[in-house]
């Protein structure tokens, strides 16, 4: 009989990296299919579009760093990445777009730091923002909710997707970009005279933004994170736009709950900055990192020149994770203070 | 009800308990041969009293503890010791260690042996030495000797007694049993603990999942002041340091003792095992050991002599072979893997645990970590284990260390919730192994610099001592030849040159006669291991070994002859070379 010799323990839990990124995936879905009603296929194209590129950039950059793919594969990482990626993008993006954004994400913020686990920043916000950067007119351009103008079907999206220049594309400011602009309405003025203002922010992205709430608090169920990031991140948010709102002036914010649900706020505070890979470790290092990331996106918001800022407000953070967690160690067992003094 | 306190992190495993707690506790019998390792504590290995042909009866003292943190050993039952020699025993490097072996005449004899009459009539000391001679070290696992924790820190006063019943790790039911059944014995051992330390409150903890124990114990504790405190399962809360947290509240200070905050704390099985030796004189021989596991068809709790081989359990239990192919001593969180089933059970052996292929599957290959955070939620010591991952990958031993690695007790709840299926533990493991290591070799380094410089210093006064006195004989001997020249003698400076010259000379040629021819040492070496060889191939052919074996051992000698033969040959040319030269 030969035994095998292992170290300890020798029970394991149930989960897996895989799973983890399984149930990720499952909780876009409510995301995915509110911006679909709203905004048409056009996002779930980017979606399928950026996995099938996503997919094929992990395997060559693994293949090429000499391991098996397969293997790799199977913890549905890239799928995450390039779901988030294709989300974020405006609809009706064409192919091309939406492939330099992924390989940027793949190749550029994953690959070339180590792989998963090694990327200090968050790859769909790389890949997002080196779009922003290079192609501003194309990832400025968003679609009209449904109400205000005719939504595209399957086939228009693959159009406007695949064949880019067959397609006249109808894009309108979103309700950020016209409360960024606004200096001379009353908040409830620009309310009533522009048409994209719903019940309480812009028309579809409410609901998105609640889909993607639902989607995070399922996650939050499910303990695949803990809420510390993420309520941080919203309560600064909630906090900047109330010290802000300014009574509802011409020269005000916005109220905090059009804050909370507009743009890529939920998104951002249950999908995004919940990566754990980028962002700080201890718990207090990520209620630090949540509220830096809500400050930053209404700053960045509000006096910034961006539509969202989400994705720069996440980077700068990813650049601060290494400093807070020096600062954010746990008090250990048997310590009187944290971080390793006894 | 008394208060219970939390302690951050710790996992729900499934208990796996309930299997062997299905029938009472079976005395495993007297084996033909009992195989006891001298050193089955944390501490100095005990020095053997016995020799190799020697009667012992059951009970008799076998080898005496050389040290203060060290314990003796007890012959388990009667018999003839068969040798003391190096044999496999439990441990995790697998190694072999100094063991007395005893051929068991089956009589089970005691020696002559008696309790105390009443030990609140003894002194503290004489029950720590009573305890002490007893050879009772740590039964919960880590096997720590008893007297010397009982006796503590001098001028320390213990507040709480606290008795661990916890047995949180799966699988594991000897303290369950043991306190099933044995309450009474084990209030007895706690009433003897509670003379020694006169502490203020004695608590005895036991996890919620062991209602009949619990109702035992509360029985057998019903008219003492001793609390049965329960509290909810979890793991490891049977952890020294996070049951010490459970019932009081308290941390013991990180690199400190539980003494340093008033606290003792002893395994139940130790609380049995000190009434044994005090009420009755009974050194430690036995203890409980479960052999559990889907490989074994009939898992149970066996009442075992030390020394009984690992098989004999297995071989009473049921076993499977075919199924298992790991073996593992202790339970499936903190245990690790034995190399044979016929290492002994020791004096901490409380679990040999059979698992079947399925049911405790080999790791899948490791992924990478995404820092998810699920570990630094599951450690009870709150640290980050997902940082202290990263730094032991790059070897970062100040970070280490600043992260606090010294305070992670493995128990390995990290591991276990780890989605990306990193052996983590096996990482802090190795690098506190690095880092103890790199200690002593700087302290080693430090020392040898010390003595450099102290031997260059010695050296320089020794050279200018020496200096200061051939100057004062030149002076002196100059001094005598003018005084010679004067009086028209002999230079007795060149007289003494002279006679120099002369002995060494004739060191010279005595030399040249005594150095014996040079090819002689090998050859001699080589006869002698073709000897051992041919004595060895002998050997397996009498013992009707394996035909490999003995077609390699015959190969060898084939081999050794030649080069013996070349050899003489070379030799014989050589010496004949040299005396025509």
């Amino acid at each position: 009989m030969t035994l095998i010799r292992i170290s300890s323990p020798h029970a394991h839990g149930a989960t897996s990296t895989g799973s983890v990124m399984r149930q990720v995936l499952l909780a876009t879905l409510p995301g995915v299919a509110v911006l679909t009603y709203f905004f048409g296929f056009g996002t779930l194209v980017n979606v399928l579009w950026a996995c099938l590129v996503g997919v094929a950039c992990e395997t060559l950059a693994v293949f090429l760093r000499g391991h098996s793919p397969g293997f790799y594969l199977k913890d549905y990482s890239v799928l995450v990445t390039s779901v988030l990626l294709g989300i974020a993008l405006p609809p009706y993006a064409p192919w091309w777009l939406i492939s330099i954004g992924v390989a940027a994400a793949v190749l550029m913020a994953k690959h070339l730091y180590g792989g998963l686990g090694y990327n200090p920043f968050n790859p769909a916000m790389v890949g997002y923002v080196v779009l922003l950067i290079s192609f501003p007119m194309q990832m400025t351009a968003w679609a009209p909710p449904r109400g205000l103008e005719e939504v595209p079907g399957l086939w228009q999206a693959l159009q406007a997707c695949f064949l880019p220049a067959s397609y006249d594309a109808v894009t309108m400011a979103t309700p950020l970009d016209i409360l960024r602009q606004n200096d001379s309405l009353l908040l409830e003025d620009l309310w009533q005279q522009t048409a994209q203002f719903g019940r309480w922010a812009g028309i579809g992205w409410e609901w998105a933004n609640l889909a993607f709430l639902a989607g995070g608090a399922w996650l939050l169920y499910r303990r695949i994170f803990t809420w510390h990031a993420p309520l941080a991140m919203l309560g600064a948010l909630t906090l900047m736009a109330a010290l802000f709102h300014d009574g509802g002036s011409s020269a005000s914010g916005g109220s905090p709950l059009f804050h909370l649900l507009s743009g890529a706020t939920m998104f951002g505070a249950f999908f995004i900055i919940t990566d754990p890979v980028s962002s700080a470790v201890s718990v207090r290092g990520r209620l630090v990192f949540g509220a830096l990331i809500g400050v930053l996106v209404y700053l960045i918001r509000v006096w910034g020149n961006y539509p969202d800022a989400v994705a720069f407000a996440v980077l700068i953070a990813n650049f601060a994770a290494p400093f807070i967690d020096h600062y954010t160690q746990p008090r250990s067992y048997g310590h009187r203070k944290s971080g390793g003094q006894p | 009800m008394r208060r219970v306190y939390g302690f951050h992190g710790g996992i729900h495993p499934a208990e796996n308990k309930f299997q062997s707690l299905r029938s009472p506790i079976r005395s495993a019998g007297v084996p033909p041969q009992l195989v006891l390792p001298l050193s089955q504590h944390i501490g100095a290995p005990s020095r053997p009293l016995v020799q190799a042909g020697e009667r012992v009866l059951k009970g008799q003292m076998i080898a005496e503890a050389s040290g203060y943190v060290s314990v003796p050993l007890h012959a388990p039952s009667s018999g003839t010791v068969a040798a003391i020699e190096e044999r496999p025993i439990p441990h995790p490097s697998g190694l072999t260690a100094p063991c007395i072996v005893i051929d068991c005449d089956g009589r089970d004899e005691w020696i002559e042996h008696q309790g105390v009459a009443d030990f609140r009539d003894c002194e503290a000391t004489e029950l720590l030495e009573l305890i002490r001679s007893a050879g009772i070290a740590g039964m919960g696992g880590a096997g720590f000797p008893a007297a010397v924790k009982l006796a503590g820190k001098p001028g320390a006063s213990i507040s709480t007694l606290i008795i661990n019943g916890t047995e949180c790790e799966p699988y594991i039911t000897a303290d369950d049993i043991l306190m099933q059944e044995r309450a009474t014995g084990i209030l007895e051992g706690i009433a003897i603990l509670r003379h020694i330390l006169r502490p203020e409150e004695v608590l005895l903890g036991v996890e919620d999942n062991k209602p009949a124990a619990i109702a035992a114990l509360e029985a057998a504790a019903a008219g003492t002041d001793v609390q049965v405190v329960t509290f909810p399962t979890k793991y490891p809360s049977g952890g020294e340091k996070q049951l010490i947290e459970i019932l009081t509240g308290k941390q013991v200070p990180s690199g400190g003792l539980p003494a340093d905050i008033g606290i003792v704390c002893q395994n139940v099985g130790t609380a049995l095992a000190v009434a044994d030796a005090v009420l009755r004189g009974q050194p430690l021989i036995s203890r409980i050991t479960t052999v559990t596991g889907e490989a074994v068809a009939e898992p149970q709790n066996f009442e075992v002599l030390l020394g009984t081989p690992m098989q004999h359990l297995l071989d009473l239990a049921g076993f499977q072979p075919e199924r298992c192919e790991r073996l593992v001593m202790g339970g499936p969180m903190m245990g690790f893997t034995l190399a044979s089933p016929q290492v002994p059970v020791v004096k901490t052996s409380n679990c040999l645990l059979a698992p079947s292929v399925s049911e405790l599957p080999a790791p899948p290959p490791a992924q990478s970590c995404i820092r998810c955070g699920l570990c630094a939620q599951a450690c009870p010591a709150s640290l980050l284990p997902q940082q202290l991952f990263w730094f032991a990958q790059g070897k970062e031993f100040d970070k280490l260390e600043q992260h606090n690695l010294f305070d992670c007790i493995e128990c390995g709840a990290c591991s276990w919730v780890c989605p990306s299926h990193i052996p983590l533990v096996q990482y802090y493991r190795a690098s506190k192994a690095e880092i103890l290591l790199a200690r002593r070799d700087h302290e080693r380094a430090e020392q040898a610099r010390l003595r450099f410089e102290a031997r260059q210093a010695r050296i320089a006064r020794e050279e200018e001592e020496r200096d200061a006195k051939r100057a004062a004989r030149k002076q002196a001997a100059e001094k005598r030849a003018q005084m010679a020249a004067a009086e028209g003698g002999e230079d007795p400076i060149q007289a003494a040159i002279e006679r120099a010259k002369a002995k060494k000379a004739a060191q010279q040629a005595a030399g040249e006669a005594d150095t014996p021819t040079p090819a002689a040492a090998p050859l001699d070496a080589l006869r002698q291991k073709l000897a051992k060889s041919e004595q060895r191939l002998a050997q397996g052919r009498e013992a009707g070994e394996d035909a490999k074996i003995i077609t390699a051992l015959e190969a060898s000698v084939a081999r050794l002859r030649g080069k013996l033969a070349e050899a003489e040959a070379d030799a014989a040319g050589a010496t004949e070379s040299e005396t025509r030269g």
